[in-house]
């Protein structure tokens, strides 16, 4: 290289280094260029995405105003929803979406960290492959295909059981329906757990296998039968990791809008019992935007937007809350 | 090349004939390639048919998002698109809202909603109603497929005795507005109590997502009604009940008897009109039209002549693939009030079509 080519690189090296000086400050352990450059890279990635979820809440604020306004908080305690007469409240559909995806956890939880255990810790190596490779396949298979079955194939089933259950146990409050539909809350929270079984099954899995082997054959060691050494060793130790699993499952039962149309009989009232049907917020989101003619109605189902993303806060909150209490505990165990 | 000119000159000189009005080609004149239109998602199936065989006449690219009624007449009101589609009407608070001015209501064609319903032992049977008792069943006023009312109505007809279960569409559509717009006409106190719009506060019980949904919930729940388009209950043969109409005839519904909706002596110049419950004996009584929204004066005057040119196509040569696609076309003195609402687009004052 010619001199003064090199003084060039060297003074526009210089100047680069100048500007990260400004951007970045320099940092113990990040002396080197390239390590500084790629700090600033991951941090862009990181503005970049909390940038995006602010954008997101002030938008969603924007559209909402006009229905914050005209119905203040009173919108998240209404149980009517009137186009014709301009009323707007979101309780019902809120109500739906929370009953639906606590029995989508309800029944989807025990089966996938069941599944997760026995593919981590009770088939050969070998053959974990060929077991995990279906569930991984169900996590991918988009809702519409879920939803679609779930109104031509599982629906008509859920009904015969519902038939049954109102004749057999009919005198438990919440299983006597006024008549039998099929559609409803009960298939809602059924279709919900089918999509998020897998999710947390792949994940849950995945947390296990992390699992020290010297843990477990210590415990084996000492004298412990292989399911003491899972419930009392395992399962604490990944306790954290297996609750973020459940709340992703969770997040995506909250979320779901096709699958959930299909099969959740999106009636607006508040349920009495496991058959009645029941709107759900993502749903009545989707099911309405298009054909909502005037500005009061759009503004009331960008509000709607607004509570169901306020509930995913609240649910994440809670559950950072719970991780952080336990995985204290778990650094006393470690100790 | 040759071909397609060749293409196009014949495809002119059909149109000119069946038009029957030389003075007015059917392509736009002015170099206007591509056009945009936004809006009612029920007349979709037809439109996508239309705007296909119109670019193959004309070579003029028609784009149109059906993105709903409400999402067409927004665009429309913030002119984005050049022309909206709708199921409804627009209300005084809309139009004032429309940057452009003055809209006009062109109908296309009219679609009909016919009454399904399941009752398990009489599946081949075709039920009658009243427009009173269909309005209270889906009041909730009438609970049961015993109730006498019924009976009397379909005296031949071996009736269950179990609850109906009363399905509506859950999602916003052009379809539910048709049919509220019928119930609020023939019942007040569904207007008092429900009203008409493209969703409604439902008195009762399931919301079907689409007319797939409702078709299929009707389908699984033993006394279950519901209200599909015509055109999907025929593509999967499902039985449908005739109606009592305004002159107290009972009507099949048929895109003949939808069609006569449509060709009644009061209709507004405007257009803008439910014909609902129409006063034509023949008539079967849930149909109603759907409409292209257009701006009334116009400042592009190639654009303006491509919406108009558009337009009268849709109306006249258009209206053969109505009736193939399960819609109404339409009929005598509909297609003359079309026509001039057409000949009203202006760009400066003048007509764009003279």
């Amino acid at each position: 290289m010619k001199p003064e080519l090199q003084a060039v690189s060297q003074s526009s090296l210089g100047s680069i280094s100048a500007a990260l000086d400004w951007l970045l400050p320099r940092q113990p352990g990040s002396v080197r260029l390239g390590d500084r450059f790629f700090h600033l890279l991951v941090r862009m990635c990181s503005v970049f995405i909390i940038m995006l979820a602010l954008l997101l809440v002030g938008d969603l604020f924007r559209g909402s105003w006009e229905a914050i306004e005209y119905f203040g908080l009173g919108f998240l305690v209404g149980t009517t929803w009137d186009p014709v007469t301009q009323e707007f409240g979101s309780l019902p559909p809120a109500v739906g979406t929370l009953i639906k995806s606590t029995i989508a956890l309800i029944i989807a939880v025990p089966i996938s960290i069941g599944s997760a255990v026995f593919i981590a810790f009770y088939i050969p190596r070998g053959w974990r492959t060929l077991v995990s490779y279906p569930i991984e396949l169900l996590a991918g298979i988009p809702s519409i295909i879920f939803g679609l079955w779930g109104l031509f194939i599982m629906v008509p089933v859920i009904r015969t059981i519902q038939v049954w259950l109102k004749a057999n146990f009919g005198w438990i409050p919440f299983l006597d329906g006024p008549a039998v539909y099929g559609v409803g809350v009960l298939a809602g929270g059924m279709m919900l757990a089918i999509m998020i079984t897998p999710i947390i099954t792949a994940i849950s899995r995945d947390i296990l296998l992390t699992v020290p082997r010297t843990q477990v054959e210590a415990l084996l060691a000492l004298g412990a039968t292989k399911w003491e050494a899972i419930w009392k060793v395992v399962l604490p130790y990944a306790r954290t990791g297996l609750i973020g699993a459940v709340i992703l499952g969770l997040g995506r039962s909250i979320g779901e809008t096709m699958a959930v149309t299909m099969v959740g009989g999106n009636n607006f009232d508040l349920p009495h019992t496991l058959f009645d049907p029941i709107h759900s917020m993502a749903s009545m989101i989707a099911s309405e935007f298009a054909e909502a003619t005037y500005s009061l109605y759009v503004s009331s189902l960008i509000y709607m937007g607004l509570v169901l993303f306020g509930i995913t806060l609240i649910i994440s909150l809670l559950a950072q809350l719970l991780i952080w209490r336990l995985s204290k505990g778990e650094f006393a165990i470690l100790d | 090349m040759k071909k397609f000119k060749s293409f196009l000159i014949a495809g002119t000189a059909a149109a000119l004939l069946t038009s029957g009005n030389p003075a007015l080609a059917n392509c736009p004149t002015k170099g206007v390639k591509e056009m945009t239109g936004a809006g009612a998602t029920f007349p979709y199936p037809l439109y996508s048919k239309m705007f296909d065989e119109y670019n193959k006449i004309c070579g003029v690219k028609v784009n149109y998002q059906s993105i709903g009624s409400g999402g067409g007449i927004r665009q429309l009101q913030q002119q984005t698109v050049e022309f909206g589609g709708s199921d409804g009407i627009m209300n005084e608070k809309q139009k004032q809202q429309a940057k452009g001015g003055n809209v006009m209501h062109i109908p296309t064609v009219a679609g009909a909603v016919v009454v399904i319903y399941n009752l398990p032992g009489a599946e081949k049977t075709q039920l009658k109603f009243t427009p009173d008792v269909l309005a209270d069943i889906y009041l909730k006023k009438i609970k049961t497929w015993g109730d006498a009312r019924i009976k009397a109505l379909n005296p031949s007809a071996k009736l269950p005795t179990q609850d109906i279960a009363v399905v509506h569409r859950s999602d916003g559509s052009g379809t539910t507005f048709i049919f509220t717009s019928y119930l609020s006409k023939v019942s007040s106190e569904w207007k008092d109590r429900v009203g008409n719009a493209t969703s409604v506060n439902w008195p009762g019980d399931i919301g079907g997502k689409g007319n797939e949904g409702v078709a299929n919930s009707v389908k699984q729940i033993p006394g279950a009604i519901g209200y599909v388009e015509l055109a999907y209950a025929e593509q999967n043969k499902i039985a449908y009940a005739q109606l009592r109409n305004k002159a107290g005839k009972y009507v099949q519904p048929s895109l003949e008897s939808a069609a006569k909706a449509a060709d009644v002596a009061n209709l507004p110049d405007h257009m803008e009109v439910m014909v609902t419950d129409s006063s034509n004996p023949d008539a079967y009584p849930i149909t109603g039209f759907t409409w292209l929204l257009v701006y009334e004066n116009q400042t592009d005057l190639a654009k303006a002549d491509a919406v108009a040119q558009l337009a009268w196509w849709m109306i006249h040569d258009g209206q053969k693939f109505a009736t193939p696609l399960g819609y109404a076309p339409l009929q005598g003195v509909a297609v003359k009030k079309a026509e001039a609402l057409i000949k009203k687009i202006k760009v400066g004052g003048k007509s764009v079509l003279n």
